[in-house]
C-alpha cells in the first residue's frame, strides 16, 4: 500500500494499472490528457506490456478497446468530453453488444469551457446509451471507483462510463492504491453472438440491456459508492454529485451539513435513497457540476408534486461550473468576497509562442487573401485556433475536429470561390482525412493548409500521428501532385510562402500546402533531452 | 493549521515548481494537501493560477472560496491583483515586482507598482533582480518562495530540504545557487 500525491487523472489512470488493464486509448484532450500520459510514464505498465500508445481520434480508440474487451482482456478509452461525440457510434452500440473484458470509457468534462467549445454533459450521452455513469468526488474516490468499475463491467457484462469535471481532473491530493491485480487471459465471449448486432440479434440484447438497468439500479440503491448521510434539519433534503459534494461540504468548517444529504456517485439514479430523502424532507435542493441532469429527472415536466431547487430554478447558476461560494448563496449561508480587480489589470489572453510557425503561416495567408476581403478562411481546433485573436484576426470558424475542410468545402460548393481550410497535422490525422477525400472526389475548388508542427500541440506536445506521411496521404487521396506544396514557415521565406498561397487561391481544385516547421515547445524539450 | 493559499503568474513562468515544494514539503509534514492546476489553453502564455490548500483536517473543496484565501503568492506583479476577490481583509500578497509584458494595453509601470503599495499587506520584492545577482536569472521563483516562507506555518529547514531534495539531481552548483535565492528572499521579507 502507497500513498501518492495525484491528481484526478493520474488516480484513475493508477487505478487502471492495479485493476489489471491490458490496454489504454485515447487522443489527447483537455482535461483527460493526463491519464494518458501517466500510463505512458508509468514502469509498472512498461513491465506489464500495457498498450499505451495514442490513437488517431476518440472513434479507433474506443473500437479499439470494445475489441480488446472482446478479447477478454480489460481495456480503457479515456477522451474530452467532445470526444464522446466522436467516439458516440461505438459507445451507443457498445451498450447493446456489452462488455466481455472489463471497459471503462472515462470522458472528462470542462464546464466553464476552461479548454473547450462547449460544456456538454457526459451524464446524457450514459443515459442515452443507458450505459451505467460512475462519478467520482475526489482523487480518492476517482482511485476507488476506477477498480470497483472494472468489477461492475465484469459482473455485469457492460461498459462503464467514468465521468469527471476538470476540477477533479486538474487538481492534486494524497492518494491511497492499495490493489494489485493481474491482467486477464485471452478469453472470447461465451456467446459467439454478442458482438454482432444484426437487427435480430440487436433486438434481443435490446431487451437484455433494458433488463439490466433494473439490476444497475438495485445495486446503486445499497452500494457505499451512494451515501444517505441523515441531518436534524429536515426542511430541506440536499442531493450532490460527483465534486458538488465538495462545495457543500467547504460550507460546514466541521464538515457536518444540518440538512440530509444524497451523495450521488453511481447511475441509474437509486429511486428508493431519493424517495427517502423526499419523503422526509419539505423541499429537494439538487447540486450537480454541468447540466440539470439529476434535477430535471426529479422536476419531471410537470413538477406539481415536490419542491425542487437547484440550477432550473435559479437557486444555482445555470452555466458553468459551481464552487463554495454558489453553494453558499443558493443555501443563504454568508458569502465571502475580497476587493474587486483593479481596472488597471489588463485581461491576458493565451496567445502564440515566441517563434511559433503558425504566427508566418497566418502572416503569409493574411497577406495572401488579402484582395479577397475577409471571412474567407475555415480554421480547426488546436493552437492556431488563437490565430482568431489580434493581431492576427486570420480565421473565421472553429466548430469541431476536421471541420475546417469540409465546412470551405459546403461554403466553396454555395459558390464562395476561392475558401481556405486551415488545420493542423494531428487534427487532419483525426478527423481532415474523409474531408479531404470529399473534396478530392469533386474536385472541389479549394485551398487546404495543413499547419505542420509536428504534434499535438495545445494539449502539450503528444505524437502526432501525421509526422513524415501528410504528403503521402494526400497523394493517396487523390490530391495532384502539382498542387501539393510543403513550406517552410520562417520570416525568410515569407515572400516565397505568400506566392505559392496566392498561386493556388486561383486554382479551381484542390490543393494543399503543407507549412512544415516543429513546434517550438517540443523543440526546446528535445534539445533540453539532447543536451543531457 | 489551515492555509489557503493562490500561486499567480503567467502561462510558462514556472508556478507550479513553487507549488510542488511546498506541498511536497506539506505532505511530508503529514499535512492533507489539495492543489488546483490549469493545464491546456490558458498555458500559451495567458494568465494561470493554482490554488493550493493545506491542512492537518481534511480538505473539501478542490478550490478556495472567494474572500477566503490566506496568501497570493505571485511571480508577477499586475497577475498578484488580478486574484484580490480571492484574498481575505487579512491576507497577503507575496509578489515579483519584475513585470512579464506579452499584451500591448499593460499598465504603466509607476501606475501598477503604486496600486501594489497600496495594499496593506505585501512584500513586493524584485525576485529577477535578486536571482540575477546571486548568479541564476532562472532562479527568481526561489526568490519569491523564500519571501513566502515567513507565512506558510511550515518549518522553514524543512521546505530548505526539499528545494535541496528538488535540485540534487541537477549537480551541487544549482542546489547552492536556489538555496541562496530562497535564503535572499526570506531574509528581504524577515525585514519588512
Amino acid at each position: 500500500m502507497q500513498k501518492l500525491l495525484l491528481l484526478g487523472d493520474e488516480a484513475i489512470a493508477q487505478a487502471a494499472i492495479d485493476a489489471g488493464i491490458s490496454g489504454i486509448y485515447a487522443y489527447p484532450g483537455t482535461p483527460s490528457t493526463e491519464i494518458m500520459e501517466y500510463i505512458q510514464a508509468s514502469k509498472q505498465a512498461k513491465e506489464n506490456d500495457i498498450h499505451r500508445q495514442w490513437s488517431a481520434n476518440e472513434k479507433t480508440a474506443i473500437e479499439a478497446a470494445i475489441g480488446m474487451s472482446y478479447a477478454g482482456k480489460r481495456a480503457i478509452v479515456c477522451m474530452k468530453h467532445v470526444g464522446l461525440n466522436v467516439a458516440a457510434d461505438g459507445f451507443m452500440n457498445a451498450a447493446i453488444t456489452g462488455a466481455n473484458g472489463g471497459l471503462v470509457v472515462v470522458s472528462a468534462d470542462d464546464p466553464s469551457m476552461h479548454s473547450s467549445q462547449n460544456e456538454q454533459d457526459s451524464r446524457c450521452y450514459g443515459k442515452f446509451a443507458m450505459i451505467p455513469i460512475f462519478e467520482p468526488s475526489n482523487q480518492q474516490e476517482a482511485y476507488d471507483i476506477t477498480i470497483a468499475a472494472f468489477d461492475f463491467s465484469e459482473k455485469h457484462k457492460t461498459p462503464v462510463l467514468l465521468r469527471i469535471t476538470t476540477r477533479l481532473a486538474h487538481s492534486r491530493s494524497g492518494v491511497v492504491c492499495n490493489m494489485k491485480r493481474n491482467q486477464n487471459e485471452i478469453k472470447l465471449p461465451d456467446n459467439t453472438k454478442q458482438f454482432i448486432l444484426l437487427p435480430a440479434i440487436a433486438r434481443k440484447q435490446y431487451n437484455e440491456l433494458l433488463e439490466k438497468q433494473k439490476h444497475f439500479e438495485k445495486e446503486f440503491e445499497t452500494s457505499t459508492f451512494n451515501e444517505y448521510i441523515d441531518g436534524k434539519d429536515k426542511s430541506l433534503g440536499i442531493i450532490t454529485s460527483g465534486i458538488a459534494y465538495n462545495y457543500l461540504m467547504e460550507n460546514y468548517p466541521d464538515r457536518v451539513c444540518p440538512y440530509p444529504v444524497l451523495k450521488i456517485t453511481q447511475y441509474p439514479l437509486p429511486t428508493k435513497l431519493i424517495a427517502r430523502l423526499a419523503d422526509e424532507c419539505k423541499s429537494i435542493m439538487v447540486m450537480e457540476e454541468g447540466y440539470p441532469v439529476i434535477e430535471e429527472q426529479l422536476r419531471g415536466l410537470l413538477n406539481r408534486c415536490l419542491t425542487v431547487k437547484g440550477r432550473l430554478d435559479g437557486s444555482l447558476p445555470r452555466v458553468g461550473e459551481l464552487n463554495a461560494n454558489a453553494v453558499a448563496r443558493a443555501l443563504g449561508l454568508p458569502d465571502t468576497q475580497g476587493e474587486a480587480i483593479p481596472n488597471i489589470v489588463a485581461p491576458r489572453p493565451p496567445a502564440l509562442c515566441l517563434g511559433c510557425p503558425h504566427i508566418d503561416s497566418y502572416k503569409a495567408l493574411n497577406e495572401a487573401t488579402e484582395p479577397y476581403g475577409k471571412g474567407r478562411v475555415f480554421a480547426d481546433i488546436g493552437c492556431y485556433t488563437l490565430g482568431a485573436l489580434p493581431p492576427y484576426n486570420a480565421i473565421f470558424s472553429c466548430v469541431d475536429m476536421g471541420a475546417s475542410i469540409t465546412m470551405a468545402k459546403g461554403a466553396s460548393d454555395a459558390g464562395l470561390n476561392p475558401t481556405v481550410a486551415v488545420i493542423g497535422d494531428s487534427t487532419f490525422c483525426h478527423s481532415g482525412i474523409t474531408s479531404l477525400f470529399d473534396c478530392v472526389m469533386e474536385n472541389t475548388p479549394i485551398t487546404i493548409m495543413i499547419l505542420d508542427n509536428s504534434t499535438t500541440g495545445m494539449t502539450g506536445g503528444q505524437k502526432s500521428h501525421g509526422v513524415g506521411r501528410l504528403e503521402s496521404i494526400c497523394l493517396g487521396l487523390g490530391v495532384e501532385k502539382e498542387h501539393i506544396h510543403i513550406l517552410n514557415p520562417l520570416p525568410n521565406n515569407h515572400k516565397h510562402n505568400t506566392n505559392i498561397i496566392k498561386q493556388e487561391l486561383n486554382y479551381k481544385g484542390v490543393s494543399v500546402i503543407i507549412p512544415q516547421r516543429e513546434c517550438v515547445q517540443t523543440l526546446k524539450r528535445r534539445l533540453r533531452k539532447q543536451r543531457k | 493549521m489551515n492555509i489557503d493559499i493562490i500561486l499567480a503568474g503567467v502561462g510558462g513562468q514556472g508556478i507550479l515548481s513553487i507549488a510542488t515544494i511546498i506541498g511536497n514539503t506539506a505532505v511530508k509534514q503529514g499535512l492533507y494537501l489539495k492543489q488546483a492546476e490549469v493545464h491546456g489553453m490558458s498555458q500559451r502564455g495567458g494568465d494561470v493560477q493554482s490554488h493550493l490548500r493545506l491542512s492537518d483536517k481534511q480538505i473539501a473543496s478542490d478550490l478556495i472560496p472567494t474572500g477566503k484565501a490566506d496568501i497570493i503568492i505571485s511571480v508577477e506583479p499586475m497577475e498578484a491583483l488580478r486574484y484580490l476577490p480571492m484574498l481575505k481583509s487579512e491576507g497577503w500578497v507575496i509578489t515579483n515586482t519584475n513585470p512579464f509584458i506579452n499584451i500591448t494595453n499593460y499598465p504603466e509601470e509607476s501606475i501598477l507598482m503604486n496600486r501594489i503599495d497600496q495594499l496593506s499587506h505585501k512584500i513586493a520584492i524584485n525576485a529577477d533582480k535578486i536571482a540575477k545577482d546571486l548568479g541564476s536569472a532562472r532562479s527568481s521563483n526561489m526568490v519569491i518562495l523564500g519571501a513566502a516562507t515567513p507565512f506558510l506555518q511550515l518549518n522553514f529547514n524543512d521546505i530548505e530540504y526539499t528545494v535541496k531534495d528538488t535540485f540534487i539531481r541537477k549537480g551541487q552548483d544549482i542546489v547552492d545557487v536556489n538555496i541562496a535565492c530562497l535564503h535572499a528572499g526570506r531574509d528581504f521579507a524577515m525585514k519588512k
